[in-house]
């Protein structure tokens, strides 16, 4: 059979029409044009789109979650406000991240589902837990910072909604690090119980942030195809090089310590070599070992399942008063 | 039951005098959810003054397989343009 | 306001201004806490950015009532030492802007009930002859009748929706009902200030408010319940066991970190 099929007319000429098909997008791509959701794409690259555009917007929702633990005890009111339009903002990221992933064919429903169930994967940045205000501050200063040097490329990304969204996402998120380091800046000029707090944090999220950009380029399975169609504009260690570039200086000014006694400044390089970074803790909170996973996830599927009678509900009130389909003229 | 909620399109008009541009989607139950929804997502940071919303799957449009044929035949129609004339420098106000 | 004329409006003393302010802010400031436990937790993403929207007009308010407060009173107290250094018998918020989010239903029925009485008040408080609460007056009424909006809206999906949703809307009616007797029936500082042509005649708040409820619960296919008594009276100190916990939470860093800044 398949050496018959391979052997047909009809299915050399498809083969061909194919690898044209292949070179034509790939072509379009090379010239920075952009790919829109009814575009021919090859079926790799909608999954691959697919995959990351889904796992990005399943981090902004579950992200909600460890800043959310703080809204309610934040330090002053006008850290209080500031943290809700963060959160809130996360919110409004993961809304346009799944309108992104719907244009290519698959419901919000179905990508939920597949968070809830545990199937698809978020940062597991986010399984680690908040247990002082000052981790408020070090998420903004370093999640953020990290989550920023890696959407900025992304807003070139060859997918067009997607680059739309990571446009919008960027612009938002401007104030989000700022604020976070405003926070570091306070405690750390601040009491020396403040100053132990912000310490304290800079310790429990350096390594997680560093390990935020994803294993080392050689461990780094979809890396090169996806720079190829430009889903991916950098590689995860030239990335992570030039966080840690920008960090450690910002970490000085606050007069704390970096967690690694390895960090050295390379004159000659004029970069940060950081030491080792532990892998095998990357991979236990990526396989659902992380001090939080259980609790993100009940958070969310709590909430879903909570919500659903209100959904339903939303949804037979509109069945019953369905509005006439010309109600007013726009304008 | 239906707990999805429908898909609806957004428009905003940044300014007044300006058209309103898409700006993204979101899900409602309803048309008034719709608007709300649109309100609270899309206009936190003053970015519009007037919102339209519409049913995804009531947008019709164009195919692009078949652009070569809608679009390409309006390349070579210079003619509708200012600058296909020539006009002397001496003529005003043309 | 009143149609008396400014020349024989009597001086209300600060400390019944400073009272009469804390009432607002405190209501706005919990009622704005409590929707803020919410951000996350929401029943669909879109709901969680309008419940954060709701908080942050909430609290906005407060920020801009507390620091009038702390004017008037003159002692040095900030927003911040006001939100978080004073006990639950010193806050003066109504009995039903702490009562806990339950479920979905419970939260649109006292955000209901609480926006109505927010929306009327400050529509009247706009022509107060406190100039200083009359601009405040001015930018809430704004984000009140969208709160309104919001909230009318939801009420009517979940009482004419599902026989779900209308049961449980409707058990979270009868269980808030009673904190309305507190929004509407007056107590002495009210008639004061009234007198004074700062807060608005009590009479006309109840008549607004029980016109717009009338209106939404009709929509919501939702009966009025009957009057109930209820002895607590936020907005005298007098609050429920809830209160305590809402600020125990709130408050918990600068009362472990005196004098810190943040």
């Amino acid at each position: 059979m398949y050496t018959q099929a391979l052997d047909s007319p009809e299915a050399a000429a498809a083969d061909e029409r194919e690898s044209e098909r292949l070179e034509r997008f790939q072509a379009r791509i090379d010239r920075d044009e952009k790919i829109e959701p009814k575009d021919w794409m090859p079926e790799a690259y909608r999954q691959t789109l697919l995959r990351q555009i889904a796992q990005h917007a399943h981090s902004e929702i579950v992200g909600m979650l460890p800043e959310g633990n703080w809204i309610t005890r934040a330090p002053s009111l006008r850290r209080k406000v500031v943290l809700i339009a963060k959160v809130q903002d996360e919110g409004g990221h993961g809304m346009y991240l799944y309108s992104a992933a719907e244009t290519l064919g698959v419901s919000r429903g179905e990508l939920i589902e597949q968070l809830l169930s545990g199937r698809a994967k978020y940062s597991s940045i986010f399984n680690y837990p908040t247990l002082t205000w000052a981790d408020i501050g070090a998420i903004g200063w370093l999640v953020d910072g990290a989550a920023i040097m890696n959407q900025i490329p992304l807003c070139r990304c060859s997918y067009g909604p997607y680059a739309r969204a990571m446009v919008r996402i960027c612009k938002e998120e401007s104030f989000h690090q700022r604020q976070g380091y405003e926070i570091m800046l306070t405690l750390s000029r601040g009491s020396a119980a403040q100053r132990a707090m912000a310490q304290d944090a800079l310790d429990r999220w350096w390594w997680p942030s560093l390990m935020m950009f994803g294993p080392s380029d050689a461990h780094s399975v979809h890396t090169a195809q996806s720079m190829r169609w430009k889903i991916k504009r950098f590689s995860n260690d030239e990335l992570r090089q030039k966080f840690i570039d920008v960090t450690v200086p910002q970490a000085e000014f606050l007069g704390l310590a970096v967690p690694d006694p390895d960090l050295r400044w390379d004159e000659s390089a004029e970069h940060y070599v950081p030491g080792p970074i532990d892998w095998s803790e990357f991979h236990a909170v990526l396989k659902g070992e992380g001090p939080c996973n259980r609790e993100r996830l009940e958070a969310r599927r709590a909430a879903h399942g909570a919500g659903r009678w209100v959904r339903e509900a939303a949804a037979a009130f509109a069945e019953k008063h369905r509005e006439p389909p010309h109600a007013a003229p726009a304008g | 039951m239906n707990e999805d909620w429908v898909l609806y399109e957004v428009f905003i008009r940044s300014r007044s005098g300006l058209e309103h541009k898409h700006v993204g989607s979101l899900h409602a139950a309803d048309a008034r959810m719709a608007i709300e929804h649109a309100r609270d997502t899309y206009t936190r940071r003053q970015e519009g003054v007037s919102i339209w919303v519409v049913r995804s799957s009531d947008i019709v449009a164009s195919d692009p397989a078949e652009a070569e044929e809608l679009f390409e035949p309006a390349r070579d129609k210079v003619y509708r343009h200012p600058t296909f004339y020539a006009i002397p420098e001496d003529v005003k106000n043309i | 306001m009143s149609a008396a004329s400014e020349s024989v409006r009597p001086e209300p003393s600060a400390e019944d201004r400073f009272e009469y302010v804390l009432r607002l802010a405190d209501t706005s400031l919990i009622a704005g806490q409590r929707l803020a436990e919410l951000l996350g937790h929401g029943p669909a993403l879109e709901e969680d950015l309008a419940l954060g929207n709701l908080s942050l007009d909430l609290i906005g308010q407060a920020r801009l009532l507390l620091a009038l407060a702390g004017r008037i009173e003159g002692r040095g107290r900030d927003e911040d030492a006001l939100a978080f250094l004073r006990d639950a018998p010193d806050f003066r918020n109504v009995t039903l802007a702490e009562q806990p989010n339950g479920d979905f239903g419970a939260t649109i029925v006292r955000q209901c009930l609480l926006d109505a009485w927010q929306l009327e008040s400050y529509q009247c408080l706009t022509g107060s002859s406190d100039r200083e609460l009359a601009d405040i007056a001015h930018k809430a009424v704004k984000e009140c009748r969208y709160h309104w909006r919001f909230s009318a809206g939801w009420l009517a999906r979940l009482g004419d929706g599902t026989e779900e949703s209308h049961a449980r809307v409707r058990t979270a009616l009868e269980s808030l009902w009673r904190f309305t007797d507190e929004l509407l029936t007056p107590d002495a500082l009210d008639a004061r200030m009234a007198v004074c042509g700062i807060g608005p005649a009590p009479a006309l708040i109840r008549e607004r408010w029980e016109t717009r409820v009338a209106t939404a619960l009709a929509q919501a296919k939702l009966e009025r319940p009957a009057h109930q008594h209820y002895p607590w009276h936020g907005k005298r100190g007098v609050h429920t066991e809830y209160l305590g916990h809402l600020l125990a939470e709130m408050q918990c860093v600068p009362r472990a970190y005196p004098g810190a800044t943040w």
